[in-house]
């Protein structure tokens, strides 16, 4: 019997990354004279209490009616990655979903990606999980799939999977805007998957794993880290502040507003094909920010552009960050919220719409130009993406905040539904029924 | 010829483990000798390569080629997965050559590749008779065989390509040289790790500038490949061209002792696709000529050797994985394919982005079954 066997023998599925590493370090004791690694080990393992999920560390529960990662709680860190899909074997994609369930069913909940783990398995074969997240706990980690309107149909018109009669109508490339430089290499893609937990070593493990899962069948087209939310999702969080150093996201959609969500994210009956209800569609820009210029802008000006103020965030006009944005509000003679300001142009009463905002902020080393490549990896959540982002992004086409800001990336994918139960997979009722 | 010799050897060797259940199945179709029962004609043209039969019984053959076209050929036997059987390399037009070679029952292919490029033009041959079932480690004891043997054709060739090479440089022969850069490397590429495992030699041969330690002196290809492709001056890269040649003499003597473990050759060709994936995809390894695709090939049919000497072993503990094997390499062989022309590579700088990214996927597609290979030959 080889390793391998030996290993799938042990009950590994239900052993947690920390709870597999403090076994191993009691085995390593007997052999360990003393010192710094065993201490470590020990204070990893000696309070079952500490193990005990803290909002931070702990599992998000992988199924649901929804998948997680969309009204989850929005965690801080983002890795972010889009695919192309290489094979043109119906069944090898179908395999590939169905492996990728699995795995993401196993880290989410703190495990290793593979059955036999990072180090359990023969001395001969690749590991089936790449260990860098051993010892760390699951993270608030949530995986969430979509679809790219050329895994329907290629760019070359061709149906390589026999869905494109399954592809609903609104999954389609965004419209060119003003002000796009868009890079094609970085936008698109044929799947993608969004990686967000409190820790950014266990996002990047996640894609990471994916896309080695994936190796032969997928290949990373791009991909994109966030290091800091730029949103909150939950009326339980505070409202983060993006690289402007302004509060984003005080507005948005929060979880708690169930009636909202029904009407702007969630794909309804009746809206498409079957197999999209309850799911949602995912609109993504790297949108670059022009920090350096913005750094040398009065607060004044800081404050007109985005139509709130940069310490408390309240709107213009008014004091504290939650009070309503009045639009009729006048100071010195004049609109408090100017009219080309990005608030008074994005809000859903004058956009007529509303989008749940999931972004993080990116920094990508530097432009050669001796500036930060920096600015907000925009995510956005809605039941169309015609009537939520691209109707929002109509009306930025007088945003004063667009001298700041660049769009350098673009893509749009149609995210299933929940994973239901054990033996549902990724994509099911879009290739089965 | 020397590689001629090391086949009979090789013959020999493997007629041992097949003599002794030859003879207990009693079947006495195979005479399991390395004395050859037949002889068969091969006459190898620029557009042609006519085997005199297409069914053969099991057992030691004599293949005579001969060259009756204007280019040099070669002439290759090949089991399933394109696993070389025997082959003879450079056989000049006009010239006939004989080819050893012991064949159990199976589908084989014939190949004459003129030009000595490609697939070559193959003819199919059918091998009947009773074939001695060997054992597990019997197989294992032939893959190492097998591989051995085709790392000594390697070297040889790559002593005698590294010659006419060094020659080039020394009489001033730019034009030559360059030509020959390539074509002599591409015998070191196809079985790199061997060199590796020497541990000194490798450098001395294979260095790259900021490969070299501080305090050593750079040697190898690359020295004269910056000669030739950014300085355009030879005229003091003799001693350079002489030390190469003396070092890949090293390497041919030191290989001829080689002990190789099954798991080396499987480990072997993993560590030629990564050459390629972190490497040859970047274009950093012929920086100077952009040469990166003659290595590219190179790496890729030495990993494929390695391989499918092993092929037997794989097909029996995981045919599935034999399968695969035997469909990614092929891919990535076709991919690749796109940028041969003639007996010439693409330039690496023509290529596209999104042509690396194509080659770079189906590297990846292939490396990822490659990597299975260790834990099946350690079972």
């Amino acid at each position: 019997m080889s390793e391998q066997d030996t290993a799938t023998d042990r009950p590994a599925r239900g052993i947690s990354r920390r709870r597999l590493f403090g076994l191993a370090g009691i085995g390593a004791a007997g052999v360990a004279v003393g010192g710094v690694a065993g201490g470590t080990i020990a204070r990893a393992t000696d309070d079952p209490a500490a193990e005990a999920a803290s909002a931070a560390s702990g599992a998000i529960p992988f199924t649901g009616e929804h998948q997680a990662g969309i009204t989850t709680p929005q965690q801080d860190r983002l890795h972010f990655v889009a695919f192309d899909v290489i094979t043109d074997d119906r069944d090898a994609l179908v395999k590939l979903l169905q492996d990728w369930t699995a795995a993401a069913r196993r880290m989410t909940a703190g495990q290793d990606a593979g059955r036999i783990g990072a180090v359990a398995g023969s001395q001969y074969a690749p590991p089936d999980d790449t260990g860098e997240a051993i010892g760390l706990p699951a993270s608030g980690l949530t995986l969430t799939v979509g679809f790219g309107p050329t895994l329907f149909t290629t760019a070359d018109g061709r149906d390589r999977f026999g869905i494109a009669g399954r592809r609903p109508e609104p999954l389609q490339d965004l419209p060119p805007f003003q002000g796009d430089e868009l890079d094609p290499a970085r936008s698109g893609g044929d799947l993608c998957v969004q990686a967000c937990a409190n820790d950014p070593q266990v996002a990047v493990h996640a894609v990471r794993n994916l896309a080695r899962i994936g190796q032969g069948l997928v290949s990373v087209r791009w991909s994109q880290l966030g290091f800091g939310r730029t949103s909150s999702t939950s009326t339980d969080q505070a409202t983060p502040r993006n690289l402007f150093g302004m509060k984003d996201g005080t507005d948005n959609l929060k979880a708690e507003n169930s009636s909202a969500l029904e009407k702007f994210v969630w794909v309804a009956d009746g809206d498409g094909p079957d197999w999209l209800t309850g799911g949602s569609y995912v609109v993504t820009r790297r949108i670059r920010m022009e920090i350096e210029a913005w750094d040398r802008q009065p607060l004044r000006e800081q404050e007109q552009v985005i139509g709130r103020t940069k310490g408390t965030g309240a709107p213009l006009g008014q004091k504290a960050e939650f009070d309503p944005v009045d639009f009729t509000e006048r100071a010195d003679g004049r609109f408090a919220i100017p009219q080309d300001s990005h608030v008074f142009l994005a809000h859903p009463t004058n956009s007529g719409t509303a989008i749940l905002r999931r972004g993080y902020s990116f920094v990508d080393g530097s432009d050669g130009l001796g500036r930060l490549d920096a600015g907000l990896f925009f995510i956005a959540y809605q039941r169309n993406p015609e009537t939520g982002f691209v109707q929002v992004q109509k009306k930025l086409r007088g945003d004063r905040m667009n001298e700041y800001i660049q769009h350098t990336s673009s893509a749009v994918f149609a995210c299933p539904p929940g994973v239901r139960d054990g033996d549902d997979w990724w994509g099911r009722a879009l290739f089965e029924e | 010829m020397r590689v001629r010799d090391r086949r009979i050897l090789l013959v020999a060797a493997g007629t041992v483990a097949a003599l002794s259940t030859a003879a207990c199945n009693g079947s006495g179709t195979s005479d399991g000798g390395s004395e050859a029962k037949d002889t068969i004609a091969v006459t190898a043209t620029d557009t042609a390569c006519d085997v005199s039969t297409d069914t053969l019984q099991a057992g030691t053959h004599d293949f005579t080629v001969t060259n009756k076209g204007s280019k040099t050929t070669e002439f290759y036997v090949y089991a399933e997965g394109d696993r070389i059987m025997g082959e003879v390399e450079n056989i000049a037009p006009g010239v006939a050559r004989s080819l050893l070679v012991e064949l159990p029952a199976g589908d084989y292919q014939a190949a004459c590749k003129p030009g000595m490029v490609g697939d070559g033009i193959r003819h199919d041959l059918t091998v009947t008779g009773t074939s001695a079932q060997l054992s597990d480690d019997e197989e294992l004891s032939a893959a190492v065989d097998g591989y051995a043997a085709y790392v000594q054709t390697q070297v040889s060739s790559l002593q005698e390509k590294a010659q006419e090479f060094a020659d080039a440089i020394k009489a001033g022969d730019i034009p030559a040289a360059q030509a020959l850069y390539p074509v002599a490397r591409s015998y070191y590429e196809r079985i790199e790790p061997v060199a590796e495992s020497f541990g000194d030699l490798d450098p001395k041969i294979d260095a790259r500038e900021n490969d070299v330690e501080p305090g050593d002196t750079w040697t190898g290809f690359h020295v004269l490949e910056r000669d030739l492709w950014q300085t355009g001056d030879v005229s003091q890269s003799g001693p350079v061209a002489d030390q190469l040649v003396s070092d890949i003499a090293d390497l041919a003597t030191r290989a001829q002792d080689l002990e190789l473990q099954p798991l080396d050759l499987a480990n072997g060709a993993l560590g030629l696709l990564d050459e390629i994936a972190t490497g040859k995809i970047t274009g950093e390894e012929d920086r100077y000529s952009h040469t990166d695709l003659y290595d590219f090939a190179a790496n890729l049919e030495g990993s494929q050797q390695a391989v499918q000497s092993l092929r037997p072993v794989i097909a029996d503990r995981d045919p599935e994985l034999a399968t695969a094997l035997d469909e990614q390499f092929q891919a990535a062989t076709a991919e690749l394919e796109k940028y041969h022309t003639g007996d010439t590579w693409a330039t690496y700088t023509d290529l596209t982005q999104d042509q690396l990214r194509a080659l770079s996927d189906a590297i990846n597609a292939l490396a990822a079954q490659v990597s299975q290979v260790p834990a099946v030959i350690a079972q």
